[in-house]
């Protein structure tokens, strides 16, 4: 029930992230003699401060905010399982050392960090500045930095528990070799938890992608972003106040969507 | 315990000095770069010269060491922004966002705590409890703090849209600030009491105080709620991080000063020092503030100190 109410709310996410080109209508083009247009057939949604279709530039964000969360959840849960797993395989110092180093992560407070990170200027990595894709990159690599962790303690917690069960000691004893063992054994008995800590960290980077485009320091104007949109919107709450309700619905349908697709995919 | 937790706390903060101090040296305009870019008589030897004179061309590990020998005896040095010493903007920000976080933590505690026993104790309100939890996690914080702004600010006119009040604690000023953040973390508080006592009301000393006759109140507050604060308290520290994040965008909605204000602002005016001291000031008060839960975890619950 959880799982499929979830699924539909993502599904209607990704369907007009899909279907945003079909509105026949340019997110970028601003029309200055239609400013502030209210809902009509030809702009669903109506206009913002610069006449632009806001039904366009929502469904643009959201392959914008989508792709950000699930390529920021792939490359934590890559991250976070080889960490999990490692450190509950090796144990001893190695375990401590990444556990520790989990724990001081998750102590800090996050956000602030995140915005001396976006701060950083991306030509040192080598990326190009000012444009929408290299954008993307920068926000995907800084809260990957952060998304690893969550996904690293469930997947060590199950990882010792499977490493403790009969079957694999009886592999060990016949034999096989510690990367088969690994491989064929442990990783096959994580992919629930994994998921759901996938799940789960889809949510937490478009959250986080949103709060930082809202700050300024993720995806910048004019490339639309749900919180790009939502600090424009900020801007305009006495001329416009509903052009603030679209982008935070969105959030709000993604987040929770992952979040009633990880409970189900739990309870299962 | 203590003294192990606090020398965890003190290298965690060593490290992020130090890992801040490299990052912020690549936040594009530094000092030099600034004073270069006002002034058009100034060529590239004179950037040398004055790189020389400030002692920026040295190694980043020697900058790192006396700038760190500088703040552990209380050198915090000055703030280029607002042109005073760092410290007299720092610690006014901290007492203002405490202030806010205190207000929020308190209210959401109490309303998540409430509806979460509501939720177990009465189980035909247990989805909706649910619901509600899931739709306030999910909600970004800074969207509610928009909305509740088009609704109290500029709809019906009842309080300010942001700032502060120039003296005195500005009730006015506090209460949508403090709503926004409550309410981002009521649906937390109300999750995790739910499922702890749900988990508590299965106990069999349940059933035996039941049976001894004790009223169903009495059962739900003297013995299960007590046994159910302990997991709470767990959350409570685990997310102290998270509470901080949202002080940060909370005051940035509502223009806010406050430390989260002040390392944004600082971030995005180079100024370099105070954006460094009020990061390592916030992380310090995090983590001081998980010990403090965790220790009050340890009151409650003797076993874990065993």
């Amino acid at each position: 029930m959880r799982f499929r109410l979830g699924l539909t709310l993502l599904g209607l996410l990704v369907a007009g992230a899909i279907a945003a080109p079909l509105l026949g209508q340019d997110s970028g083009a601003p029309d200055l003699f239609n400013r502030y247009a209210a809902p009509s057939a030809e702009h669903w949604l109506g206009t913002d401060d610069l006449g632009r279709d806001l039904l366009t530039r929502l469904l643009e964000g959201a392959r914008v905010s989508l792709a950000v969360g699930v390529a920021t959840a792939l490359a934590a849960s890559i991250l976070g399982t080889a960490v999990g797993v490692v450190a509950a395989w090796r144990g001893g110092v190695v375990d401590a050392l990444l556990m520790r180093l989990a724990d001081g992560l998750l102590a800090l407070p996050a956000l602030p960090l995140l915005v001396v990170l976006a701060a950083v200027d991306p030509s040192v990595v080598g990326l190009p500045r000012g444009e929408a894709a290299s954008d993307m990159i920068r926000i995907v690599g800084i809260l990957t930095l952060f998304g690893w962790v969550g996904v690293a303690r469930l997947t060590r917690a199950a990882a010792l528990s499977v490493l403790a069960r009969d079957h694999v000691r009886a592999a060990r004893a016949l034999g096989v070799t510690e990367a088969r063992l690994l491989w064929r054994h442990v990783l096959p008995a994580l992919t629930v938890p994994v998921s759901v800590a996938t799940a789960l960290a889809v949510a937490g980077a478009i959250l986080a992608e949103s709060t930082l485009s809202f700050l300024g320091l993720g995806i910048a104007p004019p490339n639309p972003s749900w919180g790009n949109m939502l600090a424009n919107a900020q801007e305009l709450v006495f001329s416009a106040p509903m052009a603030a309700v679209w982008p935070g619905l969105a959030i709000l349908m993604a987040v929770a969507g992952c979040t009633l697709v990880a409970d189900g995919a739990r309870g299962r | 315990m203590i003294l192990g937790r606090l020398l965890q706390i003190a290298i965690v903060l060593g490290l992020l000095s130090f890992a801040s101090y490299a990052l912020i040296g690549l936040i594009p305009g530094d000092p030099i770069d600034l004073a270069i870019a006002g002034d058009p008589r100034l060529g590239p030897e004179d950037a040398a010269r004055m790189r020389a004179l400030h002692g920026l061309d040295r190694p980043l590990a020697a900058r790192y060491g006396t700038w760190a020998m500088g703040v552990l005896q209380g050198e915090f040095g000055y703030s280029r922004l607002f042109a005073v010493p760092a410290a007299s903007v720092l610690w006014p920000a901290l007492g203002s966002t405490l202030v806010l976080l205190g207000c929020a933590l308190g209210i959401a505690a109490a309303g998540g705590i409430a509806l979460g026993v509501l939720a177990a104790s009465r189980p035909r309100s247990g989805p909706w409890v649910d619901a509600v939890a899931v739709l306030g996690q999910a909600m970004p914080s800074f969207w509610l703090g928009i909305l509740l702004i088009i609704l109290f600010a500029v709809t019906l006119g009842w309080l300010p849209a942001g700032g502060s009040a120039d003296e005195g604690l500005g009730l006015r000023f506090l209460v949508l600030p403090v709503a926004t953040l409550a309410v981002a973390n009521i649906a937390a508080y109300a999750r995790h009491t739910a499922a702890a006592m749900r988990v508590a009301l299965a106990e069999p000393w349940v059933r035996t105080a039941r049976a001894k006759g004790a009223s169903g109140p009495r059962v739900l507050w003297r013995h299960v709620f007590p046994n159910a604060a302990v997991p709470v308290l767990t959350i409570a520290a685990l997310d102290a991080g998270s509470l901080v994040s949202g002080a940060v965008v909370t005051e940035t909605v509502f223009a806010r000063p406050g430390m989260g204000k002040l390392i944004y602002d600082s971030i995005m005016g180079n100024d370099y020092n105070l954006a460094l001291l009020a990061l390592l000031l916030v992380a310090l008060v995090t983590m001081l503030a998980t010990l403090a839960a965790d220790l009050a975890q340890r009151a409650l619950d003797p076993r874990l100190s065993a």
